[in-house]
């Protein structure tokens, strides 16, 4: 019974200081391709986070490059991780998780394949809670070593968490003491970026401003390149600064088959496929061969399940079926651009 | 079951309209998708048009035009007052802004109690992992009244939970507060196939206070495993009405994806 506190990064902020100034001031260009950026900021060991929440807004192409690659033995933060931790574990890709949720797909039930994975022995767990992850996401961000909060006390979920007790020195409060939790390498998928890192998305947030905040690399996947021009025209609209950020890779449908508000809703046919599929190994492997490791890029992942005209539908499922699609068209420039031009890369 | 092909309803619909009718007008509740979201959807279109329904992953107060299949999906802020953070909806919660918070788990004790972490006794190698708390255990420890839809079942209500992931009155009498978590906070009402129970005030412990009807009081007791209260003005749930029933139907669950279904 693993009891005593596990910890998978260290929380202390004076480490993190150190580390964070050596990083880039400058608004240097820092656009490069995924297989770069996966090359470059994520190596075997790293522990990871995956912005967004379940299968919304998260990098799902980085997941599959993670894989591609080949990167093994990373911790992981299960913050309401769905499809993300489904894809890495096609490659065995985590050793460790703190686990708020993992292993499900919310409604759609459970991974066969994620689960087995974790009952294997293979994967050292910490639970947690997705408002225990959020503090200490937020801890990392504010540079102290952790932040009380008063959920999850008296459970099981708290006794084999990171987390010890603290008494509050104003009112005698009993509070967890959440630590920081400074990850190494954090991706996060947006609407927008420019080619130095400037970033910003639309609709809710999760705990994506605290991650990139407190990650000491950050990668960005974009729906769309900007000029510069058009984010710094609206600063308050950037949810992303370039000082945070190691580089910017320009993923169209990144996000698939998760959603993407306001561009393409979730492909739930698809997810649903896959969840099948792990139920028959042998077909699971060939499957997610294909669409993993015989697949360049995500374009071409996109093409084999459907391509422009799936996107279409997608799109049209996440706007055009909403009645007020209007207020919300969202398109780089004001310009919409077909997911034909967007896949053929243009 | 004798009565079922009578019954003008299902047992998830009698869920979830019985969920709805826990929430009052202008209260505020936590929700995730499925049976929950769609009491607090029932909530809104009969008796309590004022709700104020909130999604862990960010979306305030959305105008709920089709149910979300995700709690982060953008049906969960279209036309809402906030497309926030986790941390803007769980402080929210930990501020004492919000009243209720439907949940559901593999199992439950007597007290309460949730699991829905793993089956076996030992957490470093479970028999089965299941996802783990979410936002379910910050949820049960800040909103004031905790509302737990379930398949009533010997598998589900057991005595001794494998794994505590969220808290209900944790031990029972005092413990719950005694352990830090906020004070009158707790499990309210618990809402199945075949009942509705709430809590001995002092105790803690599972008392039921209305039985479905076609279900006997020894049909939920076998179907418990452990030893229930029974509340001394024991009631017979009040059936949905067909105007809940339509609204279920035609407007909130159109495809029966949530409503066909009791697991």
């Amino acid at each position: 019974m693993s009891t005593d506190r596990t910890l998978f990064t260290d929380p202390d902020p004076d480490h993190a200081r150190a580390y964070f100034q050596t990083k880039s001031r400058r608004e240097t260009p820092c656009l490069m391709s995924l297989p770069e950026a996966v090359a470059t900021y994520v190596h075997d060991g790293d522990y990871l986070v995956s912005g967004g929440f379940g299968a919304v807004r998260a990098p799902i192409a980085a997941m599959h490059e993670i894989v591609r690659q080949g990167r093994k033995n990373l911790g992981f933060a299960g913050h309401t991780s769905t499809h993300d931790i489904q894809v890495l574990t096609v490659g065995r890709a985590y050793n460790r998780v703190d686990a708020a949720y993992v292993v499900g797909l919310e409604a759609r039930g459970l991974s066969r394949a994620a689960r087995s994975w974790f009952e294997s022995g293979s994967v050292r767990v910490v639970e947690d809670t997705n408002h225990g992850l959020a503090v200490r996401f937020k801890a990392a961000a504010m540079g102290v070593p952790y932040l009380p909060m008063r959920s999850s006390l008296g459970t099981d979920t708290y006794r084999f968490s990171s987390s010890t007790t603290v008494i509050c020195p104003f009112t005698g409060m009993k509070l967890a003491a959440k630590p920081a939790l400074y990850a190494d390498v954090a991706f996060i998928h947006v609407h927008e970026a420019d080619q130095f890192g400037n970033a910003r998305f639309r609709g809710i947030q999760v705990s994506d401003i605290d991650v990139a905040n407190s990650a000491k690399r950050v990668v960005i996947t974009t729906e769309h390149i900007v000029p510069r021009e058009e984010m710094v025209a609206h600063p308050e609209a950037i949810s992303i600064p370039y000082y945070l950020v190691d580089a910017v890779c320009h993923v169209p449908g990144g996000a698939y088959p998760g959603a993407m508000p306001y561009e393409y809703f979730s492909d739930e046919d698809h997810l649903k496929e896959w969840l099948q599929l792990e139920g028959d190994p042998e077909r699971y492997a060939t499957a997610t061969a294909d669409w993993i490791f015989a697949s360049s890029d995500h374009r071409e992942y996109i093409n084999k399940c459907g391509g422009a005209q799936r996107m279409e539908e997608l799109r049209r499922l996440e706007i055009e079926d909403d009645p007020d699609h209007g207020v919300y068209q969202i398109a780089a420039n004001g310009t919409y651009r077909s997911w034909e031009e967007r896949l053929r890369g243009e | 079951m004798a009565n079922k092909k009578e019954r003008l309803y299902n047992e998830m619909e009698l869920m979830i309209v019985v969920g709805a009718r826990q929430l009052e007008d202008g209260c505020s509740v936590g929700v995730g998708t499925g049976a929950p979201c769609a009491a607090a959807m029932l909530a809104q279109r009969t008796h309590a048009p004022e709700i104020l329904i909130l999604f862990e992953a960010g979306g305030v107060k959305p105008e709920l035009w089709k149910m979300p299949v995700s709690v982060g999906d953008s049906r969960t802020f279209r036309r809402g007052v906030r497309a926030g953070s986790m941390s803007d909806v769980m402080e929210t919660c930990a501020r004492g802004m919000v009243d209720y918070t439907f949940l559901g788990g593999a199992q439950i004790d007597s007290f309460g109690n949730l699991n829905s972490t793993i089956a076996g006794s030992d957490h470093d190698h479970p028999q089965v992992r299941f996802p783990g708390s979410g936002g379910a255990n910050d949820y049960a420890s800040y909103c004031w009244r905790t509302l737990v839809m379930t398949v009533h079942d010997r598998r589900r209500f057991v005595e001794k939970l494998d794994f505590i992931t969220t808290p209900g009155w944790l031990q029972g009498g005092t413990s719950r507060e005694d352990a830090g978590l906020p004070g009158n906070t707790g499990p309210y009402k618990i809402i199945t196939t075949m009942a509705v129970m709430g809590f001995h005030p002092q105790s803690r412990r599972m008392m039921v206070i209305s039985i479905h009807p076609g279900y006997s009081r020894s049909d939920v007791q076998n179907a418990t495993g452990f030893e229930l209260l029974w509340a001394e003005d024991l009631a017979v749930t009040e059936p949905p009405t067909e105007k809940e029933l339509q609204i279920l139907r035609t407007e909130i669950d159109r495809d029966g994806y949530f409503i066909g279904r009791t697991t």
